[in-house]
């Protein structure tokens, strides 16, 4: 599903999910775009997403965010059940699940109708990645976000563990588990190795200053969404 | 034995998608009751666990959408009718997962006998009338085993319904189907929604081996008969706890 190149506007398409059908998608078509960064933390996701975001509304498209954990149903009840650690990992799953799905059916989903370019700070692969790290059985995982829509591209924002390390000591002075912190994103990415292939993301190194993952960010986004290049 | 309680093996049927497959290694046994609202399914499982309690049993009783976990949300998105199909499955799987993990399972495997209000087929005849893919629902479920005893009390939709409505009760916005625009009156669209659910059951019980129960006998005829169902099912003296010697 690649959008439509060099076109000033953007036109409907059918709507596309990882498998199952989504009950709550309908027949209409979609105007919308929906483009993912996924990265881990300190990989400048925020930043990257907040400088698109500027970009993309000076072009003349208005832009949704999404992100994880936002939805107004659940963020109260994932807040206090991670503050207690009361939760199996099952129940984190579908709590998590739940949240994503909320967001979807009730902001992504009608955003994309009504035509707006929607960026999301991560979607399923960090929520399956998780779950997967945490020992959840793949095949489950992937059942649980089969509905989800597919994205028109995800960026993948590729920085290396150690580099991670000294960005999250930049920002927070600290760093709880040194060792737990390392393994813990080791797994992770390894997981998005995974999905790199899979769901096709496109690498986007971002060991490199942040001026430069936003050009090469913008000059493929131009791309797909028709915008020239000034 | 299943380390992981979310790594259940998944066996593929053919015809029907995901089916789990029964871990074998735990001592207890789960018992579920399955029915429409109004087939006096609680009523039964109420005097079972009377009478295992009674007899000194190890006895569990578990009910449908009842954990703490959740609640906060569940009841927020039902009072403003927030969710949607998919979101409402999710919540009930939630809401399912916590007490599954933190209770089913583990008093399953210390060797109680443990009774459920309402199992997983709940879900799968909801959210299917509410148009969430069977497959897809199946297997949101697939890490849980299946009861050693279903019951499902079939009785004809008209009974069930009189039941319930004999009472003009003020029906919930949910419960009566009402998210699903059959109709703009209440008691209408849950005679609709019961129906379909009704449907469902029918379909689900010979693939998940129900025992039926004719719900339209009298209370006392039909305890007798559940005792004899569950006593072929489990040996009672294996789960009658022990007095602590003196």
């Amino acid at each position: 599903m690649r959008a439509p190149t060099h076109k000033p506007n953007l036109t409907g398409r059918a709507i596309k999910t990882f498998g199952h059908p989504l009950v709550e998608l309908g027949t209409s078509r979609l105007m919308g775009r929906l483009f993912v960064i996924e990265g881990a933390d300190g990989s400048g996701r925020s930043t990257n997403l907040k400088d698109l975001s500027g970009w993309i509304e000076s072009n003349g498209y208005a832009v949704r965010h999404m992100g994880l954990r936002r939805s107004p149903l659940l963020a109260q009840d994932i807040e206090h059940a991670k503050q207690s650690r009361l939760l199996t990992r099952t129940t984190m799953s579908l709590l998590y699940a739940t949240d994503f799905f909320d967001q979807l059916v009730h902001e992504i989903i009608p955003a994309l109708r009504a035509g707006y370019i929607v960026l999301a700070d991560r979607y399923i692969y960090t929520l399956m990645a998780r779950d997967i790290v945490r020992r959840a059985d793949p095949e489950w995982t992937r059942n649980l976000y089969s509905s989800a829509l597919v994205p028109d591209a995800v960026f993948y924002l590729q920085v290396d563990p150690q580099e991670l390390v000294l960005r999250n000591f930049e920002k927070n002075a600290t760093l709880d588990y040194w060792e737990s912190f390392l393994a813990y994103q080791e797994l992770l990415q390894r997981e998005f190795a995974r999905f790199q292939k899979r769901y096709g993301f496109q690498i986007v190194d971002a060991n490199r200053d942040i001026t430069k993952v936003q050009r090469e960010l913008r000059s493929r986004l131009a791309v797909m969404l028709g915008i020239s290049k000034k | 034995m299943c380390q992981r309680l979310l790594c259940c093996r998944i066996a593929r049927d053919e015809q029907h998608g995901f089916v789990v497959s029964r871990p074998a290694q735990y001592h207890g046994k789960l018992i579920a009751v399955e029915g429409l609202d109004g087939s006096g399914k609680s009523t039964q499982i109420y005097l079972v666990k009377r009478w295992l309690e009674l007899s000194g049993a190890r006895v569990f009783f578990t009910e449908w959408n009842s954990s703490s976990v959740v609640k906060p949300s569940t009841s927020k998105g039902k009072s403003g009718r927030l969710l949607t199909p998919t979101t409402f499955s999710l919540i009930h799987a939630t809401d399912f997962a916590d007490r599954y993990e933190r209770q089913i399972f583990p008093l399953l495997r210390a060797g109680y006998i443990v009774l459920a209000d309402r199992y997983i087929f709940t879900a799968f005849t909801r959210d299917v009338v509410r148009g969430v893919d069977r497959s897809w629902v199946e297997q949101l479920y697939s890490f849980a085993v299946q009861p050693d005893v279903t019951l499902f009390f079939r009785a004809p939709l008209e009974v069930s319904l009189n039941r319930i409505l004999d009472g003009r009760p003020e029906l919930k916005y949910h419960e009566a189907g009402m998210d699903m625009g059959w109709s703009s009156d209440p008691y209408e669209s849950f005679r609709i929604f019961q129906g379909r659910i009704l449907e469902q059951y029918e379909l689900l019980a010979p693939r998940y081996d129900f025992t039926i129960v004719d719900a339209t006998r009298e209370i006392h005829d039909q305890q007798a008969e559940v005792r004899r169902i569950i006593r072929r099912s489990l040996r009672l003296s294996d789960f009658i706890k022990k007095k602590p010697r003196s």
